[in-house]
């Protein structure tokens, strides 16, 4: 039984990792933010497989927060912002995406240096670490090398995930009201941003950050 | 066991143009059509050895060479793939990298034939095929690597024999064999066997100015190539069960190698080509999943 659960956080991780990379190679904003939703699934599945502790209802709890946060109601305040703001469905990327890739390899090389090298108590789960800091690099990225402003807000979302990952293989147990407010805060950002990129488009008729800065009065 | 390789090659020469057959078949049933007989590519070669050849004035023996060096390496290479269980005939540790540069070989005097023309036709052609296949190899090799990290053995028959079971690595590994074996047989997502017009071909394009007997041992070697590839990914995809030396073993590869061929039908119907410039993006990814793979492995 150990074993299965090691299989399937294994899976897990290998799915994360997958997300980012695929993340990295994405054209379209609709296919990142389901890649962004995914990603949100899998972390949720990951909360409840933690070989440290049994199903307990703070668990299911926080899991079904998750779930329902990351993996619907995300995805649709961003499919919203995008219908809404009208904005380019490209995410307009400052680096190609083909380079983006080669560099996706590059840094998952420098997570699972890092992941190995940090006397983290996390050593019982595979991969894990490094999965999580991949995921942070990845939503670092996104948010640097990408134009629409949409995707950096789905950057900063892949960075939560990786956060959230890396605090559920290195800390034993985090209050439910620190994690409860983590899944708030990033739920307030979405929204904001979502309604900011629609005041933006009005003002301006374009999200793309590149421009932004050409603006003062 | 020697038999039993000598058996392995004398079944891909003689099956490998039927694979090819199965893969146009499926592609009509699609459709809705008819279709050429299943044995066409044997009437084609047939008809093809029985003409002379044409060559041009600027051509030298390079050009003669490229065709004959095609398929003797294909040879050579299927000398080295195991096949139906039974280890290769000429199996000893290390020939994964020789069955890679062995088709490297092939490779080089089809481009270098095709330079020969002096054809600025051929020539693009050519620089496209290099690119990709500088692309794809390292993939292919990467994947190797890893199959013979999970299996311990350094010969190919040992290490795609003897692939451990369904795991994330050898998932992994598969997706990027499919992709590099598409690619490499210049099948549909990558580059389009059918066409002779567009600008956008790439193995076609190198053969254009082969005839009669030249052109006829071109389509065998590719279709060898085909055989032999799609070995390697049929031998790494089947459980233990299904490579058991001798004519189980024999039966459950060749059916393997017939739904490969149609799969890759099936996906030549539902696909469309993807653009000249996205095709480099698709084998960086193989390479990034061989990569990966080989990561997990080490772990």
């Amino acid at each position: 039984m150990n074993i299965d659960i090691e299989a399937v956080i294994k899976t897990i991780m290998v799915l994360l990792v997958l997300a980012d990379l695929a993340l990295l190679g994405a054209g379209l904003l609709s296919t990142c933010i389901t890649l962004v939703a995914f990603q949100g699934v899998l972390i949720a599945l990951f909360v409840v497989v933690d070989p440290a502790g049994e199903i307990t209802l703070r668990l299911a709890l926080i899991a079904g927060a998750n779930l329902a946060l990351k993996g619907f109601v995300y995805p649709y305040l961003l499919r919203r912002a995008i219908k809404n703001a009208q904005v380019r469905r490209e995410v307009q990327p400052f680096i190609g995406y083909t380079v983006s890739l080669v560099l996706g390899l590059v840094m998952l090389g420098i997570a699972l240096w890092l992941g190995n090298r940090l006397p983290l108590a996390g050593g019982g789960v595979p991969l894990a670490v490094p999965a999580a800091l991949f995921t942070l690099l990845t939503g670092l990225y996104l948010v640097m090398a990408r134009r629409n402003a949409l995707i950096q807000c789905i950057g900063y979302l892949v960075l939560e995930n990786g956060i959230y990952a890396f605090g559920l293989v290195t800390v034993e147990r985090i209050p439910v009201l620190l994690e409860l407010g983590l899944l708030l805060d990033a739920f307030v950002a979405v929204f904001v941003m979502g309604v900011a990129i629609y005041q933006i488009h009005r003002e301006f008729d374009h999200i793309d950050t590149d421009r932004l800065d050409s603006l003062k009065g | 066991m020697e038999h039993r390789g000598i058996i392995n090659i004398a079944l891909g020469l003689l099956l490998a143009p039927f694979l090819l057959g199965v893969i146009t078949r499926v592609k009509a049933w699609f459709a809705g059509r008819q279709g050429q007989p299943l044995l066409q590519l044997y009437f084609d070669l047939f008809k093809l050895f029985r003409k002379g050849a044409v060559f041009s004035r600027t051509t030298s023996w390079v050009f003669r060479a490229g065709p004959l060096v095609g398929v003797a390496s294909m040879l050579a290479a299927l000398a080295l793939v195991p096949f139906g269980g039974s280890a290769a005939l000429a199996a000893f540790p290390g020939d994964w990298l020789l069955l890679a540069y062995t088709l490297g070989l092939a490779r080089f005097f089809t481009v270098i034939a095709a330079l020969d023309t002096g054809s600025a036709f051929a020539g693009m052609g050519a620089s496209r095929e290099v690119l990709f296949a500088a692309l794809a190899e390292p993939a292919f090799l990467v994947g190797l690597a890893v199959l013979a990290r999970t299996s311990g053995e350094f010969s190919l028959s040992a290490m795609v024999h003897s692939a451990a079971p369904l795991s994330p690595e050898l998932v992994l590994v598969l997706i990027a064999f499919g992709v590099v074996f598409l690619c490499e047989n210049s099948r549909i997502p990558f580059d389009d066997p059918n066409t002779h017009l567009e600008l956008t071909m790439i193995h076609e394009v190198m053969v254009l100015d082969h005839s009669g007997p030249d052109f006829a041992l071109i389509l065998y070697g590719a279709a060898l190539k085909l055989w032999v590839l799609g070995a390697v990914v049929v031998g790494t995809a089947l459980p233990s069960w299904g490579n058991v030396p001798g004519w189980p073993g024999m039966a459950t590869n060749v059916a393997g190698m017939l739904l490969l061929a149609v799969g890759v039908g099936v996906i030549e119907s539902i696909m469309a080509r993807v653009r000249l410039l996205r095709v480099p993006q698709f084998l960086i990814i193989a390479l990034g999943l061989a990569v990966f793979a080989f990561i997990l492995t080490v772990q």
